[in-house]
């Protein structure tokens, strides 16, 4: 099966500082990808690379076997959905009037929705538990409510990949494992590709089928969960002291910070309760 | 809920034809007022094509008000649907052609043609679009980049290519000596008085279409309100959109400016009271705001005419003086 999005030797310049280097990686379908790495380290123009938002300055880039460049803005539309960071608010628009604007690339010329793509929107918008939210004015809603429409909105592109930047950050606890499960169950439902930048590795480690660790725009390591957060790995891409054990939930790591306070601790600590992703190897390098 | 019976054809339906009831009223009402007198049972009467006694009165209508009437509706079309398509394009509430600069650069190309001699057709409505052009790019390209989204840049932008544009305007008038400077002082006020059928015609056979190009990119109007990374993640080809908008809405601007001058406000007056009434979908919007301009247009040039004890007035004067103080309100609205 071809896979949903394919990136061989991609480079992006934003006027002369190199944001992306040579990246090469596949995500296969139904898949949850999360992208991340430290601030500044080419993941947000990576995401808007397959969202066909930036053009790469080289190399290939295919959407579902076919090159991006093949697609017009509309047929991309089709099968890629964004959700941004953030949405400008000037204006009223309502949450369902919000979510319908996900059917417009599916729209006749004159952009006039049908009973049909009516549906599809109530379905959208019941499915990430918002319908009660219809009739109320976007600048209204909570953070995590404007959250739920903007993911309301992409599933009523019906999309095969949803690309999704950050969605997390802001968002208290409770919304963040609402929009964590969602996506989850959007893709096991739908089998749907999901892409995500996050800033939340230990988010990432739970959620996550595939991680891509990225520092100044080239792959740090590419793999599982399990593969990708190595303490190694970590302190070599954001360059602080982390701690990595194992999750309480189950086999996924868990990356913990670890404060100048603690430093001295953990020198001190005694070798049975140094996890073993740390005892293995000390710190040198990135393991590739 | 999104259980709104309604579809949005119905919806665009029904509020046109309301807004098209109120043009309606608007044009009664502004063929029927005039130093000549009339009242509504002499029009309704000759519209009817029922004799009229007083075939001098008949003749003023038809000839002097009827033109100027359909010159209103045109002229108040165009400037509102324009206010509204650089509100969305900029996602800036407060963008008007107006503010922006985009009318003054029409006139300073519309003096500078009438100055060097250039008929009023297609001499002065090019030279006016050319200005019009001028000052759009000279504008974007001050407040290019990032800070284009910031509000306050934007307008203060404006205000500089403003301030420019009047400057270049007195320049031009200051070194005409002969009878046009009254012409030309007057048109600039914004002025109806001038209609013809020619001029009517002229004015129409542009922004007709412009129109028709507005509500064809309504829906994608909509959509740029998201900001230009999701407009373009739903299929829109930005720079397609914004050229057709940006070109159709100033030809539309610079034709009525080079044909009544300068009237300020009117696609910032119209699209916000429109928009607090029918809401922001441009697909209900572009045609409620041509209608609902086109009325308003008339209703300020009737003010115009009657208010005066004597003559009259630019219709200019009357939409800034409706006009500035609601920018003023929504200035601070926003700031807050």
């Amino acid at each position: 099966m071809k896979s949903a999005v394919n990136a061989n030797q991609l480079n992006f310049t934003y006027e002369t500082e190199p944001v992306l280097r040579d990246v090469s990686f596949a995500v296969p379908r139904s898949n949850f990808f999360i992208i991340i790495g430290p601030n500044g380290s080419g993941k947000t123009t990576l995401i808007k690379a397959i969202a066909g938002t930036l053009k790469a300055r080289s190399g290939q880039l295919h959407i579902l076997g076919k090159p991006i460049q093949n697609f017009s803005h509309r047929t991309l539309a089709k099968h890629i959905a964004l959700v941004p960071q953030m949405v400008p608010l000037e204006f009223p628009f309502r949450v369902s009037e919000f979510v319908l604007m996900g059917r417009a690339p599916h729209l006749g010329i004159l952009g006039l929705e049908q009973a049909g793509d009516i549906e599809i929107a109530r379905q959208a918008m019941t499915f990430t538990g918002i319908e009660h939210l219809a009739g109320r004015q976007m600048y209204r809603l909570s953070g995590g409510e404007r959250q739920c429409v903007l993911i309301a909105r992409a599933i009523c592109q019906e999309p095969q990949i949803i690309l999704l930047d950050e969605p997390t950050a802001s968002l208290d606890l409770a919304h963040q494992v609402q929009v964590m499960d969602l996506m989850e169950k959007f893709k096991e439902e739908k089998g749907v590709t999901i892409i995500m930048v996050s800033h939340d590795i230990n988010l990432a480690a739970i959620y996550g089928d595939q991680l891509l660790l990225l520092k100044e725009g080239q792959i740090v390591k590419l793999g599982r969960p399990d593969e990708v957060l190595s303490f190694q790995n970590l302190e070599h891409a954001y360059g602080c002291k982390l701690l990595v054990d194992k999750s309480p939930l189950g086999e996924s790591p868990r990356v913990t910070l670890v404060p100048r306070k603690f430093l001295k601790l953990r020198a001190n600590m005694e070798p049975s309760m140094i996890p073993t992703s740390v005892k293995k190897k000390p710190p040198t390098g990135p393991d590739h | 809920m999104i259980a709104e019976k309604t579809t949005i054809l119905k919806r665009i339906l029904t509020i046109s034809i309301g807004m098209l009831l109120v043009l309606i009223a608007a044009a009664v009402l502004g063929i029927s007022v005039g130093s000549a007198g009339g009242g509504f049972e002499t029009v309704i009467r000759s519209i009817f094509g029922k004799t009229v006694v007083d075939s001098s009165l008949e003749d003023i209508i038809w000839r002097i008000r009827m033109p100027r009437v359909v010159l209103a509706a045109l002229v108040g079309a165009a400037l509102s649907s324009g206010g509204l398509v650089f509100q969305a394009l900029l996602r800036n509430p407060l963008a008007e052609p107006y503010i922006l600069g985009i009318s003054g650069g029409a006139a300073i190309g519309a003096i500078s043609g009438i100055l060097i001699g250039l008929s009023q057709f297609p001499g002065v409505s090019v030279s006016s679009f050319i200005g019009s052009m001028m000052t759009l790019a000279l504008l974007l390209m001050i407040s290019s980049g990032r800070t284009i989204l910031r509000k306050e840049s934007l307008l203060l932008s404006g205000v500089m290519v403003n301030a420019f544009c009047s400057a270049v305007i007195m320049f031009l008038i200051s070194m005409t000596q002969d009878a046009r400077i009254h012409n030309i002082i007057f048109w600039l006020m914004g002025d109806l008085s001038l209609a013809g059928f020619k001029q009517v015609i002229l004015l129409a056979a542009i922004v007709i279409p412009g129109i028709a190009v507005i509500f064809w990119l309504s829906h994608v109007m909509n959509l740029l309100l998201l900001g230009q990374e999701t407009a373009k993640s739903l299929g829109v080809n930005l720079k397609v959109v914004t050229v057709i908008l940006l070109g159709t809405t100033s030809l539309m601007v610079s034709a009525t400016v080079s044909q009544c001058g300068l009237l300020g406000f009117v696609g910032l007056v119209i699209p916000h009271l429109l928009r607090f009434v029918v809401g922001p979908d441009h697909r209900v919007l572009v045609p409620a705001c041509v209608l609902g301009g086109g009325a308003y247009m008339i209703v300020c040039d009737v003010l115009a005419r009657t208010l005066p004890r004597q003559g009259e007035m630019p219709a200019g004067v009357i939409t800034a003086i409706i006009g500035a103080p609601l920018f003023i309100f929504l200035l601070k609205k926003s700031v807050r």
